[in-house]
């Protein structure tokens, strides 16, 4: 029973990490009609910025706000030399030139910091486990990661609900023509979603850094889950990416969690356990092919 | 037209006289580089049915290209041993073990296309990354056929007694197969059905009230680039003897799509010129820096940003520029 519920607190941390990576590359789809595959390399930008400036001041709030800058500037940078010149073009082009940047962040990072993986400090006031029933203990950090990635996204539901740039948002994303028309300075409101998005990214890569490795590379192996979720939740929605996130966040968890477990009555342990990782691995993908047969558009699609 | 005629014949003749040229200057590796770069070119020929013909983005391709390689591995690996489920045989001849390893890939590329035709734009970019993705993570599960280790194949296919071990000998199957594959592609972009995917591709619903099955259309396109591309995963699996998660990974997926868009999208001679500019450049930027990735990245990215036709495009116009110039 203590296992499970673990499990399930590890399935929301994996769940709003998801969901912090899918509400900006779902805005970016959205609002853009832009496929950006190198959304995981802003991820992966953050969390090597953060850990950097962390190391370098000895403080986790200034490696936070390291992480957001360079994120945020990372993605000016994006947005200005790439991605701007594919809001036109088609996905196939669209794919083919992030997956350029994917090539070319993840070198450069390389360059920079070599292919070991960096060590990513947890700050002291969070290093402790946390008693959160009699017997059971769960780490602070990962309860910390929990509460800033839902705070965050009760900013973003405020902002996208009660701000003059969130009402552009929604608009850009049912009716993005529309919005055009009635003269709304398009291209600064692309900009501004797509630095949020790198923001959120960024953010997200550094918190998830003491958690998972800082490496390079990191972004892919987050980045097609995040697909999946902005896939099932709706391109465009930013309710439906919550949803969805926490949903298969969970999922995905609790297959790598107990599967193991019911393969060994199956068969011999060492079979049982390769078997049960591929088959948990593969989870989130059988219920997004499953899921987009049922409903092609997602679960919340804009505009539909 | 009878340019082109000379321009293929010439191609032919320069292919096959590859090897003694690659002897003359003491690099044989070339002969090898030389193969590869046919396979790939299937793979990307394949895909240019679907993508280039059809309008439709596959980023799962290298689930077909896994399979092909699998089939001829699993087949392989029961060969001489006990049957497959207890039911088939394995087998290590070529003529058997490459088209069972076609018949595969079209099979699963049956299955995957009949589900993912039902959506479209870049939710269909996403479910066939999806399937491909689990194929991939259950080769890496299976312990059985060496997990994400690889399967290794002691023996290539056995084909009229040559010795597909042989480089030399593996070139020229492997260009007498890419040949024809090239010359059916051809045939298949001036047949009915050519023109009618292409139809299908510019204005859906226009050939959909003409009374054609646009689904049945895409599906069939996508089952025979499915097969293409097992083909190239068969073939692939013999040359290197070892069938690996590696051939079914996202990535492959990627550099196929890079494949065909750096040739030229839609084009004949494209997926060609693609696979052949894809793996120099990674051979040769791979010997001179580790960090290749990165030289490739960029000019990847230019040449989605810069040009709009890749390398065939480029040959077109330097042909014109050629004839403008001449009498």
């Amino acid at each position: 029973m203590l296992l499970i519920l673990e499990q399930v607190l590890n399935g929301l941390q994996y769940g709003v990490t998801l969901f912090l990576l899918a509400a900006g590359l779902t805005l970016i789809f959205g609002i853009m009609g832009v496929i950006n595959l190198a959304h995981g390399s802003l991820y992966m930008i953050g969390a090597f910025a953060g850990v950097y400036v962390g190391s370098l001041t000895g403080s986790y709030v200034m490696g936070m706000a390291g992480a957001i800058a360079v994120g945020a500037a990372a993605g000016l940078a994006m947005e200005a030399l790439v991605v701007r010149r594919l809001y036109a073009r088609d996905h196939l082009d669209q794919v083919l030139a992030t997956f350029a940047v994917i090539l070319i962040a993840n070198q450069a990072i390389v360059l920079l910091f070599g292919r070991q993986p960096l060590y990513a400090p947890i700050p002291a006031a969070l290093a402790q486990p946390v008693t959160l029933g009699p017997g059971f203990q769960y780490p602070a950090y990962r309860l910390f990661v929990i509460a800033a990635g839902l705070g965050v996204a009760g900013l973003l539901y405020l902002l996208i609900n009660h701000t003059r740039i969130g009402m552009l948002v929604r608009a850009g994303s049912s009716n993005r023509e529309m919005v055009r028309a009635l003269g709304v300075n398009i291209r600064w409101l692309y900009t501004s979603v797509f630095v949020l998005g790198a923001l959120l990214a960024s953010f997200a890569g550094f918190v998830a850094g003491p958690i998972y490795s800082v490496e390079a590379g990191m972004g892919e192996r987050i980045i097609l889950a995040t697909f999946v979720v902005v896939v099932v939740g709706g391109l465009g929605s930013i309710k439906g990416a919550f949803v969805a996130a926490l949903v298969l966040g969970m999922i995905d968890t609790l297959m790598r969690g107990v599967l193991p477990e019911i393969m060994r009555l199956l068969m011999e342990p060492s079979q049982a356990d390769a078997l049960s990782a591929g088959l948990a691995s593969m989870g989130i993908y059988l219920v997004m092919a499953l899921f987009l047969l049922v409903r092609p558009r997602g679960l919340f699609a804009p505009g539909s | 037209m009878t340019t082109h005629r000379l321009a293929i014949a010439a191609a032919l003749i320069l292919a096959c006289l590859f090897p003694l040229f690659a002897a003359s200057i003491g690099q044989t590796a070339l002969v090898g580089l030389a193969t590869r770069i046919l396979i790939y070119a299937i793979a990307a020929a394949s895909l240019n049915i679907v993508m280039g013909f059809g309008g439709m983005v596959s980023f799962g391709h290298a689930a077909f290209f896994g399979v092909g390689g699998y089939a001829v591995g699993v087949l392989a690996a029961h060969h001489g041993a006990d049957p497959i489920f207890g039911l088939l045989p394995g087998s290590n001849a070529f003529l058997v073990a490459v088209p069972v390893a076609m018949l595969c890939a079209a099979v699963v590329a049956a299955i995957i296309g009949a589900l993912s035709l039902r959506t479209g734009g870049a939710q269909f970019i996403m479910i066939t990354l999806a399937f491909a993705q689990i194929l991939f993570f259950l080769a890496v599960s299976i312990k059985a056929y060496g997990g994400d280790e690889g399967l290794v194949i002691r023996r290539p296919n056995v084909l009229f007694g040559l010795n597909l071990r042989d480089r030399a000998t593996m070139y020229f199957v492997t260009l007498a197969i890419t040949a024809g594959f090239l010359a059916l592609v051809w045939r298949l972009k001036a047949s009915t059905f050519g023109a009618v995917l292409n139809g299908v591709r510019q204005n859906e619903r226009r050939m959909a009230a003409l009374g054609y099955d646009t689904y049945g259309v895409r599906l069939y396109a996508f089952i025979l680039s499915g097969a293409g591309t097992g083909l190239a995963g068969a073939l692939m699996a013999n040359a290197l003897r070892f069938a690996s998660p590696d051939m079914l990974h996202w990535t492959k997926s990627g550099d196929f799509i890079i494949m065909v868009v750096l040739g030229g999208l839609g084009t004949l001679a494209g997926p060609l010129l693609g696979a052949a500019a894809f793996l120099t450049l990674e051979t040769y930027l791979g010997a001179w820096t580790q960090y290749w990735q990165l030289p490739l990245g960029i000019i990847l990215l230019l040449v989605v940003l810069g040009t709009r036709g890749g390398l065939m495009r480029l040959l077109t116009l330097s042909g014109d520029w050629i004839r403008r110039r001449l009498p």
